[in-house]
C-alpha cells in the first residue's frame, strides 16, 4: 500500500495548493533561466543572422555593438579587395526612441546595402525591401502592419515587409531600412542647419586674409562636403572564401592602421562577457537565490507535514512498521509535490513565455537541469522529514 | 504447566527512570505469566505504572531488570536479548489496541487494517480478504471504505481491534481501550475482547483504571506505585 499516495488523497487540497505555490516558484526559476539564455539570444541575434566572419569596425573600439564605431562606406571595396574576403557589405545600427500613438515606441534600425548581406534573415509577410529609398522591414515584435508609416527623421518610411524575431543586444525589435536611409536617418541634417554650418564656415574662411576669393570659395565647397556627407557606417561586414585564413585577413585589415577587424569570436565575446555579464550574473543569483528559497520552502512543508503525521508514524513504529515504509512514504510526497511543481512552473512557462516582453528562451539542457536540481532538493529537504521520523519514539502512539 | 504453554512470561520485571537521585522506580519486581486465550486486566490509577509494564511487554520500553518472554521466546533478560528484531516481534506475535483508537487518519477502515498486514509482508489482495472479514466479523462490513472521521467513537474502536487481530498474534496489549468510549461503547468492546480471546485463543493484557470495565476478566492486577500489591482470579 503506498501510504504516501493515500496522504496526498486524502489532503488532496492543501498538497494541490502547495503544489501550485512551489510550482509558481519553479515556473519563475524556469523564466529567469529563459531569460537569462534570452540575454544571451537577444545579444547575438544581429551577429548570427548577419552569418559575418569579420566585423570591421573604427580603430581602438569594441564597435559597433559595445561602442560607437564611424567609419567610411567605400572602405567596403578595400575589404572586398583583401584576398580571402568573398565579400563584404556595410551597415548602419542606431536605436530610435520616438512618440506613436501616444507611447514610447524604441526599436533597432538597421541599414544595410540592398545589393549586400545583413538584411532581414526571412519575411514572414510582405516582401523585402526593393526600393533603395522610404520602405523598411519590421519584426514582428514591433507589431506594426504592412503598408503602415513612420515618420523618421525627415521622411516617412512605409512598412513593406514583416521579418521574425530579430532584436538588439537590448531587446528592442529590429527594422530594416537601405543603408542610404540608414545613413540619412543618422546622420543628414535639416535644410536650416545645412544653411547655417554652410554660413559658419564660409565666414571662417572669410577671416582668414592669406586665402583668395577663389581659394576660399573651393574650401568652402569641400568642407561643406565633408561635414555634410552621410556616407559613414558602424561596421562593414566581411564573409570568407572557403579555406581563407581569418587570421590572416584580420592581420591584413589591421595593418591599414584606422580599423579594427573583430572576428565572431571576438564579437561573441564582446556582446555575451563585456554587455550582458553584470546582467547575467545578476540573473545567476537571483536564480541560486529562488533554489534556496524552493529548498527552505519544500524542507518546512516536508518537516510541519511529519509533524503532522507523528502520531501516525508512531502508531506505525508501534504496529512494526519497517523504517523503509516510513522513510518511503515522506520521500515519496517530497519527490512527487517536486515534481507536480515542476510540472505545474514548466505549463506555467510555456504558456506565458512569449507574452513577456523581453525574449525567453527555454533550453532543453537548462529544463533538464532544474529537473536533478528539483528532484535533488526534494531528497535533501525530505531528510529533515525523515530525521525528525526516524527519531519519534513508538510509544507515542500511546496516551490519549 | 510447562513454560512454553504460557502467551507473556514475566519475570521481577523493573523498570526505573533516570539515574541516582532522580531515579524513579516505575515497575518493581513484576512477576506473572498470562495463557493463551486469558483476559487479563492491569488495574491501577493514573501513574501507577501499569502502562509502562505494558510497554516493556510490548517491546516499546526496555526493562532495566528482569525477564520477559512472549510465546515462548525470550525477548528480555536484563535487558533486551542481543540481536532480536523488536519490530518483526511487535508485527508477528503483538497486537495493539490504543486508548483513542490511533487510526491512520488517511486510511479507511479497511486500509487500516491491510497495512498492518502489508507491513507483515502479506500480498495486496490477501490483506484485502482478510481485512474485509475481520472488519465484517466485528459488524463493520458496511464502513470498509469510510475514513476513521466518519466512524463513531465505537466503530473506530473496532477498527483498531480488527487492525490489532490482523496478523493472529499470540498477544494483544490494549492500553485503556474504553476510555475514549461512553459506558455502552466501553462495555461493549470489552465484552468483544472477552469473545476474540477464547475464539483467537489469544492473551489479552488490558491496562484500565476503570474497574467496572473488567468484570468477568480471568484475572485483574491491581498496581499501585510499581507494584503489583494484589491479583484477583475468576476462577475460570
Amino acid at each position: 500500500m503506498n501510504l504516501a499516495i493515500r496522504d496526498i488523497r486524502y489532503h488532496r487540497g492543501r498538497f494541490i495548493l502547495t503544489s501550485i505555490g512551489l510550482g509558481l516558484l519553479l515556473g519563475v526559476v524556469m523564466s529567469m533561466g529563459g531569460i537569462y539564455r534570452g540575454l544571451f539570444a537577444d545579444a547575438l541575434a544581429v551577429l548570427n543572422f548577419t552569418k559575418a566572419d569579420i566585423w570591421v569596425v573604427q580603430q581602438d573600439t569594441n564597435g559597433p555593438f559595445a561602442e560607437s564605431s564611424r567609419i567610411p562606406e567605400d572602405i567596403k571595396y578595400r575589404i572586398k579587395a583583401v584576398p580571402g574576403v568573398a565579400e563584404a557589405s556595410p551597415l548602419s545600427f542606431q536605436t530610435i526612441q520616438i512618440e506613436r500613438m501616444g507611447a514610447q515606441f524604441r526599436f533597432f534600425l538597421i541599414g544595410y546595402d540592398l545589393d549586400g548581406f545583413g538584411g532581414p534573415p526571412e519575411i514572414l509577410a510582405g516582401r523585402n525591401i526593393r526600393q533603395k529609398h522610404y520602405e523598411m522591414v519590421v519584426a514582428k515584435g514591433m507589431k506594426m502592419a504592412i503598408g503602415e508609416k513612420i515618420r523618421l527623421g525627415l521622411h516617412d518610411y512605409t512598412v513593406v515587409g514583416i521579418t521574425g524575431k530579430v532584436v538588439s543586444s537590448g531587446g528592442d525589435p529590429a527594422a530594416f531600412v537601405s543603408l542610404a536611409d540608414a545613413q540619412d536617418i543618422q546622420f543628414k541634417k535639416d535644410n536650416d542647419a545645412i544653411r547655417n554650418d554652410r554660413e559658419r564656415i564660409g565666414a571662417n574662411l572669410s577671416g582668414i586674409q592669406t586665402l583668395s576669393p577663389a581659394q576660399a570659395k573651393f574650401l568652402k565647397q569641400n568642407i561643406a562636403g565633408i561635414t555634410e556627407t552621410t556616407h559613414t557606417v558602424n561596421t562593414i561586414v566581411a564573409r570568407l572564401a572557403p579555406g581563407a585564413d581569418l587570421k590572416e585577413v584580420q592581420e591584413r585589415i589591421r595593418r591599414w592602421n584606422h580599423f579594427r577587424p573583430i572576428s565572431v569570436e571576438e564579437q561573441t565575446k564582446i556582446l555575451t562577457k563585456g554587455m550582458i555579464e553584470k546582467a547575467r550574473m545578476q540573473l545567476g543569483l537571483f536564480r541560486i537565490i529562488l533554489l534556496v528559497i524552493s529548498a527552505v520552502i519544500i524542507s518546512l512543508i516536508i518537516y510541519t507535514s511529519t509533524l503532522d503525521k507523528i502520531k501516525v508514524i508512531a502508531t506505525l513504529k508501534l504496529i512494526g512498521s519497517q523504517n523503509r515504509v516510513i522513510v518511503g512514504m515522506i520521500l515519496q510526497q517530497s519527490l512527487l509535490m517536486g515534481v507536480i511543481a515542476y510540472g505545474i512552473g514548466y505549463v506555467l512557462i510555456l504558456l506565458t513565455y512569449d507574452k513577456f516582453p523581453r525574449r525567453i528562451v527555454l533550453e532543453p539542457f537548462d529544463l533538464q537541469m532544474l529537473f536533478v536540481i528539483v528532484i535533488a532538493i526534494c531528497m535533501i529537504s525530505s531528510f529533515v522529514g525523515i530525521r525528525k521520523a526516524l527519531k519519534v519514539e513508538p510509544a507515542e502512539a500511546l496516551g490519549g | 504447566m510447562d513454560k512454553s504453554m504460557y502467551a507473556i512470561e514475566v519475570a521481577q520485571l523493573t523498570k526505573i527512570y533516570g539515574k541516582g537521585d532522580t531515579a524513579v522506580i516505575a515497575i518493581a519486581d513484576a512477576t506473572f505469566q498470562v495463557k493463551p486465550g486469558e483476559l487479563v486486566a492491569i488495574l491501577g490509577p493514573s501513574g501507577s505504572g501499569k502502562t509502562t509494564l505494558l510497554t516493556s511487554i510490548g517491546l516499546i520500553n526496555e526493562p532495566t531488570h528482569g525477564k520477559v518472554v512472549i510465546d515462548g521466546a525470550v525477548v528480555a533478560d536484563e535487558g533486551w536479548t542481543p540481536g532480536l528484531d523488536l519490530k518483526r516481534l511487535r508485527r508477528e506475535k503483538l497486537g495493539f489496541i490504543f486508548q483513542a483508537h490511533n487510526l491512520i487518519p488517511f486510511l479507511s477502515a479497511i486500509e487500516n487494517v491491510m497495512v498492518a498486514l502489508e507491513i507483515n509482508n502479506m500480498s495486496r489482495s490477501e490483506a484485502k480478504n482478510r481485512a474485509t472479514e475481520l472488519l465484517t466479523s466485528l459488524n463493520l462490513g458496511h464502513r470498509l471504505n469510510n475514513y476513521p472521521t466518519a466512524l463513531s467513537g465505537g466503530e473506530a474502536q473496532r477498527v483498531a481491534i480488527a487492525r490489532a487481530l490482523a496478523n493472529k498474534p499470540k498477544v494483544i496489549l490494549a492500553d485503556e481501550p474504553t476510555a475514549a468510549l461512553d459506558t455502552e461503547n466501553g462495555k461493549n468492546v470489552m465484552d468483544l475482547l472477552k469473545k476474540l480471546a477464547v475464539e483467537n485463543h489469544s492473551a489479552i493484557l488490558v491496562v484500565t483504571h476503570d474497574h467496572r470495565m473488567v468484570k468477568g476478566f480471568d484475572r485483574i492486577f491491581q498496581v499501585s506505585d510499581g507494584r503489583i500489591i494484589d491479583e484477583e482470579t475468576n476462577g475460570n
